[in-house]
């Protein structure tokens, strides 16, 4: 199948990539070790490190996609992809299939990290926040591959991190709550993914279940296939 | 036109990339079986009109049939292979890696990758990183998955760019061998040097045909000792030619005129 093929091969490219792997997988298990002794002396660790497992994912994956993706782009890999049989949504599931896989491997990790050694107390199931954490980089790895399109160097794409997600994590709910937000400001974090997700495993870790969880879960499930489909128009099969 | 079973038929291509207009109505027939050299100094339209038989090129109007099909076809997509300057690999993978992605993706059987690795000299390399490969061998990975499924017609631009004399003769030895088992090669090329290795030869500069013809009736037919020097006497020929076609419109002062010479110049 072809959207396998390709996720095989973002697979293995990264199995050749030690460096960025470790990155993965280990980055954000020291910046949770580094918040639970910042806040080691109070409460706010049990508040602060539910979010940061929900940003995470998204932020890395972005960053990943957006730079793996100029890369094909400026390869020529894209371009011999676009003359093969193989469609182009063959090429963007397959791509987040790719990186929602590492996405569980860096949620297990981060999760059982913060949990075990951190003493994170999350009230709720601990596999609905993998669950996030997987729906959450898928999100992220969409929206790396559609701020690709509007990058033209690997530079552009990095500062694209700032443009896309910085400001989803200001108004997500990781500074102020939602609901204490200005009206303007509330609405504006309702149309960005990240908020849900933050919203999402704010609700795995105080224990609620079913509708407070699903309903975040699935309107960032909804992004993610919006963005992917959207990214698939930003790559033409003919171009100018 | 004089050839039996054509490849390739471009019909009034007109392609503006940006604010360059760089066909206005480029006609031209390539035949099957033949190594088909495209050649002509860089920026003279070759790599577009290559991505315009791959069907990637968006084009303003005319058309490019390939195997009697609409260029870019999904049925046409895994009997035309095309391999860019960009080499069109993964750097961070495996020569043997890549070769198998692209089998996956055109659903060619595992088998042939080896094959295709023998083929180009790679047999040794074939858990090398890309990355680690000289230029040249990453050139015949590249020519590899451009083999990969036998397509019928191979489309390579720059093959041999910057390629030592040893290297590029064993990449033209490929082509010939392949050609010689009724597979269509187009390569593009600004060497002039390697019109002789070609059967049949269209010559571009400025996105106008300057001729259609072969090796061997190029040097008869200008009286020239190599393709360098024939190539230059056919642009300076043309050249004169729409000199005194300008003359002569001038002369005429007819508006009218001076268009149909710009027509007549565009689908010679």
């Amino acid at each position: 199948m072809r959207l396998l093929a390709t996720t095989r091969r973002v697979i293995a490219q990264l199995a050749h990539d030690h460096r960025t792997v470790a990155l993965i997988l280990i980055v954000p298990m020291v910046l949770v070790g580094l918040f639970a002794w910042l806040f080691s002396s109070g409460e706010a660790f049990q508040t602060i490190g539910p979010i940061i497992l929900g940003l995470f994912p998204f932020v890395l994956m972005f960053i990943v996609t957006s730079v793996a993706t100029l890369r094909e782009r400026t390869s020529g890999t894209l371009e011999r992809y676009m003359t093969t049989p193989a469609s182009r949504t063959s090429l963007i599931f397959g791509y987040a299939l790719a990186f929602g896989i590492f996405a569980i491997i860096q949620a297990l990790l981060t999760v059982f990290f913060a949990v075990w050694v951190c003493g994170l107390d999350i009230d709720g199931p601990l596999w609905q926040l993998i669950l996030i954490a997987a729906v959450n980089a898928i999100c992220g790895t969409a929206m790396g591959l559609f701020a690709s399109a509007f990058a033209r160097t690997e530079f552009q794409a990095v500062q694209m991190m700032p443009v896309f997600v910085l400001p989803q994590v200001v108004v997500g709910g990781v500074f102020m709550p939602i609901d204490a937000m200005d009206e303007p400001l509330q609405w504006f974090a309702h149309c960005l993914p990240l908020t849900y997700a933050i919203e999402a495993v704010q609700a795995v870790a105080g224990n609620e279940s079913g509708w407070a969880v699903g309903r975040p879960v699935l309107i960032l499930a909804a992004f993610a296939v919006g963005f992917l489909v959207v990214s698939s128009l930003t790559m033409p099969r003919k171009t100018a | 036109m004089y050839l039996m079973n054509p490849a390739v038929i471009v019909d009034g291509l007109t392609v503006k990339r940006g604010k360059t207009q760089v066909f206005d109505g480029f006609s031209a027939t390539i035949a099957s079986g033949r190594i088909t050299g495209l050649l002509g100094p860089s920026g003279c339209g070759k790599t577009t009109l290559i991505r315009a038989i791959v069907g990637i090129q968006k084009i303003q109007s005319g058309s490019v049939v390939v195997l009697g099909r609409q260029a870019g076809e999904l049925s046409l997509r895994d009997q035309v292979s095309y391999s860019s300057q960009a080499d069109g690999v993964y750097k961070d993978l495996s020569v043997k890696e890549n070769i198998e992605y692209y089998a996956r993706l055109a659903s060619v059987s595992e088998d042939d990758v080896a094959r295709v690795i023998d083929l180009v000299g790679l047999g040794s390399q074939t858990k090398q990183i890309v990355a680690s490969l000289s230029g040249g061998q990453s050139r015949r990975v590249s020519l590899a998955v451009a083999l990969l499924g036998s397509p019928q017609v191979v489309v390579l631009d720059e093959p041999t760019v910057g390629l030592d004399p040893v290297l590029r003769a064993s990449l033209w030895d490929i082509f010939a061998s392949q050609a010689a088992q009724g597979t269509t090669f187009i390569v593009s090329s600004h060497v002039m040097d390697e019109a002789a290795r070609c059967d049949d030869l269209i010559l571009i500069r400025q996105g106008q045909l300057v001729a259609a013809t072969t090796p061997e009736r190029l040097l008869s037919d200008t009286g020239q000792k190599d393709a360098e020097a024939a190539f230059l006497y056919l642009i300076r020929k043309s050249e004169q030619d729409a000199g005194a076609g300008q003359d002569e419109t001038s002369v005429d002062s007819a508006p009218a005129h001076n268009g149909d010479h710009h027509d007549a110049g565009g689908q010679r």
